[in-house]
């Protein structure tokens, strides 16, 4: 994954930017404006430690310096630092979600704002979603009392190419720009299976059928393949370059690593079918989202390098969910591919840990043993790794970025509740002391401004 | 030979019933006798005989040892689509979407209910025994229906032919935000469907007769519509009304008032600050408890904290899931009701006899207690945390079989290293 993302950024500028490793053609227009809230060095001694690397340490301490974590071990001090007692207490990464709608299809969930699919064409590569993100969603706030530092906003599935996903950090903003994850590649909402062909061919358009589907991505492909070998050419002095095209800018972005592809699809032989497109024109899927029969293809993701993004036991809601298993996410796991859990619900972001427990517990029964430090790379590693994120968040290491999360107990508990969290080591929620907690503009005048984020 | 076997198993989940005995457990009754260690349940014929520390196992019973397990009353789901739906989805026709304008009272989901729906088997191997079914639901936003909508019925999840346990338990009536695209543009309109409806059931009780014999108006709703209303207006069916907004809330209490009906609430995302008027008019609430979120302008005010406040008020409520096919999670919405303020004993409470007192069925059901159904769930370990589901579930003391389609794909693809195609892994 790594490779995948260092040649990302050699060739971002072959698409001819310059200014921005992650701007994706479009120079500085909509870089990260996020300045992280100012902090003071916080040591958290004592505490059970999920450090995400795979690691629980006991009695342990971490220390974030300067918005970054410093150091996780025992015996840890720092001069000036805010200590806190984590006896008894667990501490885990910022907890990360690769697939939300917040800000694009907001609370109040009004005709209005409803702002996440762009269901006029198959194909809308061209479009983004941090251009529908409304900052002031409660949404945000509640998912960080569920301990959300970062996540992932996407298009809706409605098209087979529903545009570029964003990355956020789950702080304030006034605008998406002040929000977004300084530098994270963007994501590419693709879509498998029923959603695309009953939204188009209820209109009697393509596509009207899986059949249909298929040929919508591979056609778009190829388009996009001329257009990056054009650029190319260009670039090598042969003939001009192509007039600049936002739709297959963004899939050139795709084909040339820089873009990473997450893929709504919810079948096992659908996600075969889509790996064979991947080989056939030269791109890699980061995850398929959703991925309810995930456990039936484990080893073609351990294989391909493929993330899954799971729910923890939704199903049957449409005919694709219809073989859902609670075990799903630990069967991916023991397969050695990478498991993540994600929440596609401005409700399930909330209680991401808990959809993890779930299936902890499930897999027990049937002797698949996930323990915490496993489980809690599903909301955390993994999820960054899918992202393009992991050199920077998702495990508590020397270095990188202070998202951290105190829970008042073990984490895969019912019981449990995150007790404060941190965005690059400032204190961004306390459970115990609301004047910490955002309000958004919404929120104004109603029951969530009199404790903040519930 | 071993598939038909099989088969047989997966529909045939009841047994001749027996006298069970349960032994050793930590019994939580939900009843007068609270929690009772080291307790033995007999259930015999289908019903709970005796309950106590004290009680040995009767000679020739089936025993279940119990030793270090938690025991409790099975499962209510309170609301939702159970036996009435299998993919919700674009896959066929929903028995629980009424399109048209046929039918608002008279219209009665049991007969719709298929037992051996997959969702039966799925929800009750994790201990959910019985079930309000409803013709549409307050949370389904997108199906078009009525404002009233029909009777719901009591049934449970045993599989069996004969399980639907009471017709006509609520009549089912949309209020608010959710009803406007029912009857109009307005919440006004709705209203008036439901007044109009309740004053011509009256009239029609005047004048029923007269109007078989020609000799009264017509009525607006049909005679079947009318006579279906008339356990409504005399007290003895309740309507579940899906409304959230205070205002709407208020408005319901003067409602029931006025008509000397009685009311449930769906949802109610304000009731909770209205928590002493609806404890003053004996108006439960089937409280969504993950719904924080304004997601309309009726829910401006939605709080996770409601459970606690309800209940402190001495509302009784119920945990209502907003999914029908995850029924089974009632456990964790009242584990979460716990951290925000509401006793363990209440949240377990929520989701077995309070939901059967709304109904009206908790002389039968809702906890362990003698003379009761036995309905009984056993548990590895704390039922309301996650990651713990049951190791038996008796429904009317019969042991189901611990199999769904969900654990039969689960363990079709349990082994990685298989080299046998799927479909010859049996």
């Amino acid at each position: 994954m790594r490779t995948i993302i260092l040649a990302a950024a050699a060739a971002a500028c072959l698409v001819g930017c310059g200014a921005d490793e992650a701007d994706s053609g479009a120079g500085d227009a909509f870089a990260s404006r996020y300045t992280p809230m100012p902090s003071e060095p916080t040591l958290i001694t004592g505490a059970t430690v999920l450090t995400g690397t795979g690691e629980l340490l006991e009695d342990a301490d971490v220390l974030m310096v300067d918005g970054l974590i410093a150091a996780v071990g025992q015996g840890l001090s720092h001069d000036g630092a805010i200590v806190i007692d984590g006896t008894g207490k667990w501490v885990t990464p910022g907890v990360i979600d690769v697939h939300s709608h917040l800000g694009v299809y907001p609370s109040p969930g009004t005709e209005s704002h409803s702002d996440g699919n762009e269901i006029s064409s198959p194909v809308t590569a061209e479009v983004w979603a941090e251009h529908s993100v409304w900052p002031h969603d409660p949404g945000f706030t509640t998912a960080l009392a569920g301990g959300v530092t970062s996540m992932q906003i996407l298009p809706g599935s409605a098209n087979l190419m529903g545009g570029r996903g964003v990355t956020l950090r789950n702080v304030p903003g006034r605008s998406v720009m002040e929000m977004k994850f300084p530098d994270a590649p963007h994501g590419f909402k693709m879509a498998c299976g029923e959603n695309p062909k009953r939204v188009y061919g209820g209109r009697g358009q393509a596509p009207s059928t899986r059949m249909g589907n298929v040929a919508g991505y591979r056609e778009a492909w190829i388009r996009a393949a001329d257009y990056r070998d054009q650029l190319a050419a260009a670039e090598n002095g042969e003939g001009s370059p192509p007039t600049r095209d936002l739709e297959l800018e963004t899939l050139a972005g795709v084909l040339n690593g820089e873009i990473l592809v997450h893929n709504h699809c919810y079948r096992g032989d659908e996600m075969a079918i889509m790996l064979e497109i991947a080989d056939e024109f030269g791109y890699e899927i980061a995850a398929f989202h959703h991925a309810v029969e995930a456990y039936k293809i484990a080893d073609l993701l351990a294989e391909s390098g493929t993330c899954a993004a799971m729910w923890a036991d939704w199903w049957g809601f449409k005919m694709e969910a219809y073989d859902g298993i609670r075990e799903n996410a630990a069967i991916v796991e023991q397969a050695g591919a990478c498991a993540i859990i994600h929440s596609d619900s401005a409700i399930g972001i909330q209680r991401l840990n808990q959809e993890a427990a779930k299936v902890m517990g499930a897999a027990a029964r049937v002797g698949i043993d996930i323990p915490p430090e496993v489980a809690i790379q599903w909301i955390t590693r993994n999820a960054a790794q899918s992202l393009g994120i992991d050199e920077q968040t998702g495990t508590l290491e020397d270095g990188k970025m202070a998202d951290v999360v105190l829970w008042n107990g073990d984490p895969f508990s019912v019981y449990t509740r995150a007790e404060q969290v941190w965005i690059d080591g400032a204190l961004a929620y306390d459970l115990n002391d609301p004047s910490v907690n955002p309000i958004t503009d919404f929120s104004l005048g109603t029951t969530a401004a009199i404790g903040g984020a519930q | 030979m071993r598939k038909l076997i099989a088969l047989f198993l997966f529909f045939a989940v009841t047994a001749q019933a027996e006298t069970i005995a349960i032994v050793g457990g930590t019994v939580h009754t939900v009843g007068p006798d609270g929690t009772i260690e080291n307790a033995t349940v007999v259930i015999d014929n289908g019903r709970i005989t005796a309950v106590g520390s004290n009680v040995s196992a009767p000679n020739g019973a089936t025993v279940i040892d119990a030793a270090g397990k938690i025991v409790t009353p099975g499962i209510f789901s309170p609301e939702g689509n159970l036996g009435l739906v299998e993919v919700g989805f674009s896959a066929g026709p929903l028995d629980y979407v009424q399109t048209g304008n046929q039918f608002t009272a008279s219209f009665d989901i049991a007969d719709a209910f298929n037992p051996a729906s997959t969702l039966i088997g799925v929800n009750r191997i994790e201990g959910v025994t019985r079930a309000l079914i409803v013709p549409s639901t307050g949370f389904s936003e997108d199906m078009s229906s009525h404002v009233i909508s029909g009777m719901a019925a009591v049934v449970n999840l045993s599989g069996d032919d004969d399980s639907i346990d009471r017709r006509g338990a609520a009549l089912v009536v949309h209020l608010g935000e959710r009803s406007v695209g029912l009857a109009g543009a307005s919440r006004v309109s709705s209203l008036l469907v439901l007044r109009n409806a309740l004053d011509e059931a009256i009239d029609y009780r005047v004048n029923g007769d007269a109007y078989q014999r020609g000799q009264h108006r017509d009525y607006a709703f049909s005679v079947s519509d009318l006579e279906a209303l008339q356990p409504v207006l005399n007290g003895s069916v309740p309507m579940l009304v899906s409304v959230h907004r205070r205002s709407d809330i208020v408005g319901l209490i003067a409602l029931t008032e006025e008509y000397g009906v009685r009311a449930i609430i769906s949802g109610g995302a304000e009731a909770w600050m209205v928590a002493d008027e609806l404890a003053a008019a004996n108006i439960p609430v089937l409280v969504h408890p993950s719904a924080n979120l304004p997601s309309n302008f009726d829910r401006l005010n939605a709080n996770a904290e409601a459970p606690a406040i309800l209940a402190n008020a001495g509302v009784t409520i119920a945990f209502a899931d907003e999914e029908t096919h995850n029924a089974r999670n009632l456990t964790q919405s009242a584990g979460n009701a716990t951290v925000v303020g509401m006793s363990w004993n209440d949240a377990l409470r929520a989701i077995t006899l309070s939901p059967a007192e709304i109904y009206g069925v908790a002389e039968r059901l809702g906890s362990i207690e003698v003379g009761k159904q036995g309905d009984v769930v056993i548990w590895p370990g704390d039922p309301l945390e996650l990651g713990i589901y049951p190791e038996a579930v008796l429904i009317n003391g019969e042991s189901v079989e611990m199999q769904s389609r969900q654990t039969l794909l689960r363990d079709r693809y349990l082994d990685p290293a298989s080299t046998t195609p799927p479909a010859y892994r049996n």
